[in-house]
């Protein structure tokens, strides 16, 4: 277990070294969300309608706007090597990554979802739905693309591949997390939709790390 | 009973269909280094990659006193210390920060003493607060060495370990393999350079 929390320290450090690279992910979250009222207009009714999806979304481009980076650094570095040799699973230095990238990304994103909300007009339950289910979500969107970002490491665009590898499947978290809101809306508990997406978190935990280990070690050879 | 023993036994490597080496034997005793030459792309890196359980090899074994090292492949990576050609630092981090990170991720506590001692050894004290992304070439080397050196791992895999290092930096690097053999150590070094030390060596074919 010590190896795990030396390399969430070690990548909370080197983030807090260069806070820009998460800056920029976090003012693209709200550009890129802020966009959609300036665009579609002052129509409360459809722009609260139409908020979760946005935000959900967002987050989703977002979190996966700082994944190509995930791997890839400690691959160029040569500390992919010492990762591979150390002397504990690597599935655990897999799972580490994906929780630093989380703590970096999805939690600021969690915390600033609500503030963004208030532009669309959502009310305060819907608020308050808003962060519940992209806490329970984002962890799933940090695994899956962490297993994109591993298996696109070492090949050229692995950007673009990497996106096109992790948005299908994202959609099953992406379709629960907005769903939850428009639930509310329509005056129902959302409870069953937070239980999916935790379902979905799980299930990602359980299998990620072991496929992302496996993509890891290929690329080491 | 017999002294631990690296033994390696026709072991064999295909790298994308091509062959970079097969029936290779050698045995390496406590306090012995083994210099690998061989021309470039003679598989010195691919059998340093093999023993490091890195890349699999098509046939053979590696076994430590006794028995298959792909038995326990956590407890076989804990006895090495590796250094590649890339240096395996962060750039942002400084000396010190890196060396404890890497000392970290081993799953070991390093006493501050011996981080010192490491730093004293390869001339790094100056250096240890500066971040790693201002050193030169050979100074980073040695930062990768230092990190070898405060391991304390009983098997060395050294690839090219003279890499870009000045004079001075050579023999404090022969001071700290000279040591490490002396305790029993086991070193294994793909070099073109000499070493400076006695070692049986093992040439490879292209």
């Amino acid at each position: 277990m010590s190896g795990f929390t030396a390399l969430v320290a070690r990548d909370l450090r080197l983030v807090w070294r260069r806070p820009g690279d998460v800056a920029v992910v976090l003012a693209f979250f709200v550009v890129a969300t802020v966009l959609f009222p300036l665009g579609i207009g002052p129509e409360s009714n459809l722009l609260a309608r139409i908020a979760a999806g946005v935000l959900w979304c967002a987050a989703l481009f977002a979190s996966l706007l700082s994944l190509d980076r995930l791997f890839a650094s400690d691959y160029e570095d040569g500390t992919l090597d010492l990762l591979l040799l150390a002397p504990w699973p690597l599935e655990l230095a897999a799972l580490a990554k994906c929780a630093a990238h989380w703590i970096v990304t999805g939690l600021p994103l969690v915390v600033l979802a609500p503030f963004l909300g208030v532009a669309f007009g959502l009310d305060r339950p819907s608020l308050l739905a808003l962060a519940a289910t992209l806490f329970v979500g984002t962890p799933t969107l940090s695994l899956i693309g962490g297993l994109a970002a591993a298996l696109t490491l070492g090949a050229r665009r692995s950007g673009a591949l990497l996106a096109l590898l992790a948005l299908p499947l994202c959609v099953p978290t992406l379709i629960f997390g907005a769903g939850a809101i428009e639930t509310m809306a329509i005056g129902k508990n959302f409870t069953t939709h937070l239980a999916i997406l935790a379902a979905l978190a799980l299930v990602a935990l359980a299998t990620t790390p072991w496929a992302m280990a496996a993509a890891l070690r290929q690329a080491g050879e | 009973m017999a002294p631990p023993l690296l033994e390696v036994t026709d072991l064999a490597c295909r790298r994308g269909g091509r062959r970079v080496f097969d029936h290779l034997s050698f045995a390496l005793g406590a306090g012995e280094l083994l210099a690998l030459t061989g021309r470039n792309g003679s598989g010195k890196t691919t059998l340093l990659r093999a023993l490091a359980l890195l890349v699999r090899p098509d046939a053979g074994t590696v076994r430590w006193q006794g028995a298959d090292v792909r038995a326990e492949p956590e407890t076989w990576r804990g006895r090495l210390a590796w250094l590649g050609h890339l240096e395996g630092l962060k750039g942002d981090l400084s000396v010190r920060e890196n060396l404890l990170v890497a000392e970290r991720l081993r799953g070991a506590l390093p006493a501050a003493d011996r981080l010192d001692d490491a730093l004293l050894a390869l001339d790094l004290s100056p250096l240890a607060a500066r971040p790693v992304r201002t050193l030169s070439a050979g100074q980073r080397r040695r930062v990768a060495l230092a990190r070898v050196v405060l391991s304390q791992a009983p098997i060395w895999l050294l690839d090219e370990p003279l890499n870009a290092l000045d004079a001075p930096a050579q023999a404090a690097f022969r001071v700290v393999l000279q040591k490490h053999l002396a305790a029993g150590g086991r070193a294994i070094a793909a070099t073109h350079a000499d070493l400076g030390i006695t070692a049986s060596s093992l040439e490879l074919q292209a």
